[in-house]
């Protein structure tokens, strides 16, 4: 018998029956809670769970509002960003020491073990947790948000949502559309020496959020 | 059968800077949830673990069905699955895999799986070069140990033993602030993960109708892990599975609050496959290895069944009266606390170390506590009647069923009881503590004497309450 059969044999006869039932019943309906809540407030919150785990949240008025911001916080640092259009329309690639990061793997994971900023835009954001949702695609790589020490992500503001609990309806089966979805919630953390906390361990220890 | 490890605990409890650090860091965690579970932080969250028990507990009921739905979808999704009924077949694929395939350097981020089946001696063994990338578990590695505590693995390290270690295994200068350390940590791993050609990750959950995984972590480890190298194996015991991806809004908001009070750690992965056509980057193979490894005997018990629910956020351990004090190696496996208590003697056999689930005072803290409300104490009861079903198979614990077969005789007749509690007083009547230790040697016969070493009865009053109470009703009658 091969493993997987005895496995399923072994679990079978655990649990007292002697084939596959087919799909069970009483399976408890998933526990969905959307709140209404207006997009001020949920920029609120998003800025405030962010900013408590020192991320930094910057609210743009335009695009070139957000290219400004961006500018600003480089300061002559260099950066590699990801295809999606939305960072390219607000005109970061025209900054200097800002390359475009390609879609060949190993010259962008080059970029991004060297350089020191990526810059991302998201799928979504999470207003409860300051998170950011990242889906693998053409446009957005795993490395660009993951690499560099800074992180700097473009949000458009209506994909701003409420929490997990949205998201999931939005995406009940994420897997249909990539193969990595990724919640990136702070920077890099960990507490594993006395409980210190320190930034930055194999992460970005610097994450900034412009909201536009 | 493993006698109580003594001498070990005997240490651990004298050391007194071991007891600071256990104390003060399950106390941080303790407060850190304490925090996040508090009303205005998040909604009914007593409904969600409700809620995250009820799924699991459906879940396991109908494991074979869900394992067959996540198999479909990992496949579909152009992933492979394997199945290990045990340890070594687990560690045989990923030789053989790594062989195939050429890999001489393998990272793998935290997982308590690959800890229980001792998946680095062996892999070292065979001659591959395995790094762990997780912080605490990378300086355990360098030093040889075993995980202190499901969550916080290094627990008991100072950073002057992380300065010792460093130093003498890496040969870098001595740097004693955990700032520092953890960039050297980095600059090191970070070398490794781009020249790796494997990445091992453990799983989260598993999730039947995405066919993916669930990666909870704060370093950034497991991403780079499961995205870096041009392969992943992801190994998860079966028990792992939750059946929608829907089910992540109720389990992802209390695995974080009970493990270190985070609404969400600083990463969360939903990994589902290789990398797809038009993706730019992520591994070219993915592989889940489901493990039994002992999940299924375990299954077969349905009171105990509940153990396979745990989301191992070690919250248990850190509300543990004992494991605060005898702190994470003396318990028997990898799994410590009271989860480690209820499970290992499930998958090790009751007589391995019978004493395990005897070492609570089985206050219930436990339960209180575990976002999938397992009732642990009542699993320790049990295994506690197994152990002793057991023993008496095998003639021991003969003295014991005598004395307590007397006590009950002696308790059902209120004559006979007065008799004895009026001797009891007679014999060192006013003494002081200590009274039972100090009767003839007679009395110390070896259960009594077990029994005895680390506590005694209060001394008897001279009055019994019996007594008093006839006085009072003859007093109240005279009125
Ligand atoms: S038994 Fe419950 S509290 Fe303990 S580690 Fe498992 S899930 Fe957490």
């Amino acid at each position: 018998m091969s493993a997987r059969e005895e496995i399923l044999t072994r679990i079978r006869a655990s649990l007292g029956r002697a084939n596959s039932t087919g799909a069970p019943a009483g399976l408890p309906p998933s526990r969905i809670v959307i709140p209404d809540v207006p997009l001020e407030r949920r920029i609120e919150k998003f800025t405030a769970a962010l900013e408590k785990l020192n991320g930094k949240v910057h609210r743009a008025s335009s695009r070139d509002d957000a290219r400004d911001y961006v500018e600003r916080l480089l300061h002559g640092r260099t950066a590699v960003t990801s295809n999606a259009p939305f960072v390219a329309e607000c005109g970061v690639l025209t900054l200097p020491n800002v390359k475009p990061g390609g879609s060949d793997p190993l010259p962008l994971r080059g970029m991004c073990a060297t350089l020191d900023a990526g810059i991302t835009s998201a799928d979504y954001a999470l207003s409860d947790t300051g998170s950011l949702v990242m889906l693998s695609s053409n446009e957005e790589a795993r490395m660009v948000s993951l690499l560099p020490p800074l992180h700097v992500a473009l949000v458009p503001l209506d994909r701003l949502l409420t929490g997990l609990d949205e998201l999931y309806s939005i995406l009940p089966v994420p897997s249909d559309r990539t193969s990595s979805m990724v919640f990136i919630t702070g920077p890099s953390r960990t507490a594993d020496i006395e409980q210190i906390l320190v930034r930055g361990v194999h992460g970005p220890g610097e994450i900034h959020v412009v909201l536009v | 059968m493993n006698p109580i490890p003594v001498d070990a605990i005997k240490s651990t409890l004298s050391d007194a800077r071991l007891q600071n650090a256990i104390y003060s860091s399950t106390a941080r965690l303790m407060d850190k949830r304490a925090h996040a579970i508090a009303p205005d932080a998040i909604d009914d969250f007593q409904g969600l673990r409700t809620q995250a028990n009820a799924i699991k507990r459906h879940a396991i009921d109908n494991l074979d069905y869900y394992l067959e739905q996540l198999e479909q979808n990992v496949i579909a999704r152009g992933g492979k699955v394997v199945w290990c009924r045990d340890a070594g077949e687990a560690i045989q694929f990923v030789l053989q895999l790594s062989r195939e395939k050429g890999v001489k350097r393998i990272v793998k981020s935290k997982s308590m799986t690959t800890e229980e089946i001792d998946l680095n001696e062996h892999l070292e063994h065979g001659g591959i070069e395995v790094v762990e990338t997780d912080l605490g578990e990378y300086i355990l590695q360098l030093a040889h140990e075993k995980p202190y505590h499901i969550v916080a693995p290094a627990l008991h390290k100072t950073r002057y033993d992380v300065a010792d270690i460093f130093t003498e295994t890496l040969k870098v200068e001595r740097v004693e602030e955990p700032e520092q350390q953890t960039q050297v940590a980095r600059r090191v791993l970070r070398e490794k993960f781009i020249t790796a050609d494997l990445g091992i990750t453990g799983a989260n959950f598993l999730i039947a109708d995405s066919g993916a995984i669930v990666l909870v972590e704060n370093e950034g480890n497991a991403r780079l892990s499961s995205s870096a190298p041009r392969i992943q194996i992801a190994i998860a015991g079966l028990e792992k599975i939750i059946p929608r991806a829907q089910d992540l809004a109720t389990f992802l908001k209390v695995l974080g609050r009970s493990a270190t009070g985070q609404p969400l750690t600083v990463y969360t992965s939903f990994l589902s496959g290789p990398r797809r056509p038009g993706e730019i980057d992520g591994p070219e193979e993915f592989y889940l290895v489901l493990m039994d490894n002992g999940r299924t005997r375990l299954l077969a018990d349905e009171g105990k069944r509940q153990s396979l629910y745990c989301i191992r956020c070690g919250a248990c351990l850190n509300h543990c009266p004992v494991y605060r004090k005898i702190g994470g190696h003396n318990y028997p496996w990898v799994y410590s606390g009271p989860i480690g208590a209820i499970i290992s003697p499930q998958f090790h056999g009751v007589t391995q170390d019978p004493w395990l689930p005897f070492a609570s005072s089985l206050c219930g803290a436990c339960s209180e506590v575990c976002p999938v409300k397992i009732d642990i104490p009542q699993v320790l009861l049990e295994l506690r009647a197994d152990i002793t079903h057991a023993k008496r198979k095998e003639g021991a614990g003969q003295w014991e069923r005598r004395a307590f077969r007397l006590f009950s005789y002696v308790m059902r007749r209120p004559r006979l009881y007065e008799m004895a509690a009026a001797m009891a007083s007679s014999v060192f009547p006013g003494s002081r503590g200590a009274w039972l230790r100090s009767l003839p040697r007679l009395l110390r016969l070896p259960p009594v004497m077990g029994w005895l070493s680390h506590r005694d009865l209060p001394p008897p009053p001279e009055r019994s309450f019996r007594a008093l109470w006839r006085e009072r009703q003859r007093a109240k009658g005279g009125n």
